[in-house]
């Protein structure tokens, strides 16, 4: 009854092609916006901040790009942790080598020292497809592994890869405090998820889709699959590089090359699929998931032994969390094979009803 | 010279271990059509269940038969292992049919991460031993053609037989058996085997039972070899390479690419290592089966992948 579009006529081209052709759509995620940017903050503690909000903000920008290759070109990839590590190593040595270097600046050239490896690692899904490909791209996983353990020039030297940075500020901000922090996040997901989703509705973003729905019809209709399967690496390796330095930079201040392991390269996944393959809004839901969901065990099983009397010991709980996160990620794959984002669709299918009937 | 041939000898030994665990993926890959990323936890939860088991039998039976409590040590975790493979196949399985491939992995991969949490529930997180009796003493060979001879360990060459030995066996059971026939068939065509009414969903127990039997074996010699600990579960990763090499659908495939992966690796180490930095075995495996790939990109004795629109 309030969700539908009736009466709400497109005159123009611009209105017929905006993102959110329903005036409602538009409402809510306005309203989404001034929640995300002013209303948390002003409630969030600083708890909440360092070990929510930060870490769900990056996370959703790295699925969104990995959602690019997995989601929408059908790639699918295990080595995104590597394209982060590349992002962050390569960030923090055009940080630290070129004094004056604007974070910001620092950021992106490691977004694109994270293409140019994605675009190398990218090269043989023009050959290997499917499964293979997706084992294949482990080896980018365990070279970056071992590029920032062993070759000690891009870590400036530093032992066993360990580096951190201090004295962030962006445009004369210092960003130091909790809050400035998450709007600096805020300030690059908006911006990037917003090219992500113009992206995907675009000439590139159909390509891509041809691709991935098969590729072989696709270079018959008269699509280059080397230009679309590259591009799509290139694209987002760039984000995922993009997100792998704030979460270097702004998340952890330093890091070692185990921070960016396989079990980020697999959790990155599970954001997508969870989320929704081929989804910019699954992205973000299955970043929210994979956050929140360990912390949520964390509080949530002590609490539940503590009422059936039992005292459960740390290593206990924390391997009853694998299990609950294992079991919850197959349960959720079988209710819901499409992810959140479908979810949320069905939603808004419903709504439209709402609160009648038929 | 006989360096060589002792490094090339280990990294041999290391690949027919490599290959078991491969196996317990390409035979899962092959009947079920799903990439079974738990076999690494498979293998760390057999491993810890015959460890802990193989202490429990004696306290509880007061047995004193060394090869006798081992066996029924053994014996339980198989059937434990069976216990697991028809949970799986009953809560997971059957429910994810005609779903993506991408899905069967994440879902593969939710499964690793409850078996190596229950594994290490119920077995405890410590560093347990397996002793299975394997001699951990060195022996020298072929004295009269190199000067000192070559270096062999003797764990390796029995572990290494015991592959073997289990492949055979596999292949007859695959190929003489009337179960075996019908996994072949289940493998071939899903839709043609249940049409002549093979029970598919028997048959994937029965699959995942014997990877869980592959996975104990390996576990019970990579445990007794490094000790088993939570490391075990990443074993897995070390045989991926090895199974896109060979081939995701091919038992030879599985063992080929595991000598292929584990010489490369090891004479890599040696003569490549201490020039870029050292520890480059596991990338090197990945590049390898990389390059081996973009030649054949099934894999060297993969089913040839043929499009069509």
């Amino acid at each position: 009854m309030f969700y539908r579009e009736n009466g709400q006529f497109k005159t123009s081209y611009q209105a017929d092609q905006q993102i959110f052709p329903i005036a409602q759509d538009r409402w809510a995620m306005a309203f989404l916006l001034v929640l995300a940017l002013f209303v948390v903050p002003a409630l969030a503690s600083d708890y909440f901040f360092r070990a929510i909000l930060i870490p769900f903000a990056i996370m959703a920008l790295a699925a969104i790009g990995v959602n690019i290759l997995v989601g929408y070109c059908g790639q699918i990839s295990l080595g995104s942790g590597a394209f982060m590590a590349v992002g962050a190593y390569g960030a923090y040595n055009f940080f630290e080598r070129i004094p004056g270097m604007p974070l910001v600046l620092a950021l992106v050239l490691g977004g694109f020292s994270a293409t140019a490896f994605g675009l190398l690692f990218g090269l043989p899904s023009l050959r290997v497809k499917g499964l293979y490909l997706a084992v294949a791209t482990l080896a980018a996983q365990f070279f970056a592994d071992w590029l920032f353990l062993r070759v000690s020039w891009f870590t400036l030297d530093s032992a066993s890869g360990s580096v951190s940075v201090n004295h962030l500020e962006a445009f004369g901000q210092p960003i130091e405090s909790a809050l400035s922090k998450y709007w600096f996040c805020m300030a690059l997901l908006i911006p990037i998820a917003l090219m992500a989703k113009n992206l995907v509705r675009g000439a590139i973003g159909r390509e891509w889709m041809a691709i991935r729905d098969m590729d072989v019809a696709a270079a018959v209709i008269g699509i280059r699959p080397m230009y679309a399967k590259l591009s799509a690496f290139a694209v987002s390796s760039f984000i995922v590089g993009v997100a792998g330095g704030l979460w270097a930079f702004v998340y952890l201040g330093a890091w070692e090359p185990a921070a960016f392991s396989v079990d980020l390269s697999f959790k990155l996944l599970f954001m997508v699929i969870i989320g929704g393959m081929g989804s910019i809004m699954g992205g973000i839901l299955g970043a929210a998931f994979i956050v929140l969901l360990p912390i949520a065990l964390n509080r949530f099983l002590p609490w539940f032994s503590d009422l059936f009397g039992m005292q459960a010991s740390t290593a206990a709980v924390s391997h009853a969390e694998l299990m609950v996160f294992g079991g919850l990620i197959v349960w959720f794959l079988i209710v819901e094979p499409h992810g959140l984002a479908k979810l949320w669709s069905t939603a808004k299918q419903k709504l439209r009803l709402w609160p009648f009937p038929h | 010279m006989a360096f060589f041939l002792e490094t090339l000898i280990g990294g041999l030994m290391a690949g027919m271990l490599y290959a078991l665990v491969a196996l317990g993926f390409v035979l899962i890959y092959k009947a079920s059509g799903v990439f079974n990323f738990a076999q690494g936890a498979m293998v760390l939860f057999a491993a810890l269940a015959m460890a802990r088991f193989s202490a429990w039998v004696p306290e509880l039976t007061g047995l004193d038969h060394f090869l006798l409590n081992n066996f029924i040590a053994f014996a339980l975790a198989a059937a434990l292992m069976c216990v697991v493979a028809w949970a799986i196949e009953q809560w997971v399985l059957r429910h994810l049919v005609n779903q993506e491939g991408a899905t069967l992995l994440m879902a593969t991969l939710g499964i690793a991460y409850f078996l190596e949490g229950l594994g290490q529930s119920l077995f405890g997180n410590d560093v347990y031993k397996i002793d299975v009796g394997m001699p951990k003493d060195p022996v020298f060979v072929l004295d009269s053609v190199f000067p000192g001879g070559l270096l062999v360990n003797k764990e390796d060459v029995i572990s290494a037989l015991i592959a073997a030995a289990l492949v055979v066996i596999l292949s007859l059971f695959f190929q003489k058996t009337g179960t075996g026939r019908a996994l072949r068939a289940v493998a071939d065509d899903h839709q043609a085997a249940q049409s002549i009414g093979i029970p598919l969903n028997r048959i994937w127990v029965i699959v995942w039972c014997i990877a869980g039997f592959v996975a104990l074996v390996a576990g019970v010699i990579w445990g007794s070899k490094l000790g088993v600990q939570f490391s075990l579960a990443t074993i897995a990763m070390r045989a991926l390479p090895v199974v896109i090499l060979g081939g995701l659908t091919s038992v030879p495939g599985a063992i080929i690419g595991g000598l292929i992966i584990g010489v490369g690796e090891k004479l890599s180490e040696v003569y490549l290592g201490p020039f870029i930095g050292g520890g480059i075995e596991i990338w090197f495996a990945y590049v390898l089966a990389l390059v081996f790939l973009l030649f054949r990109p099934q894999g060297l004795f993969g089913e040839k992948i043929i499009d069509r629109v």
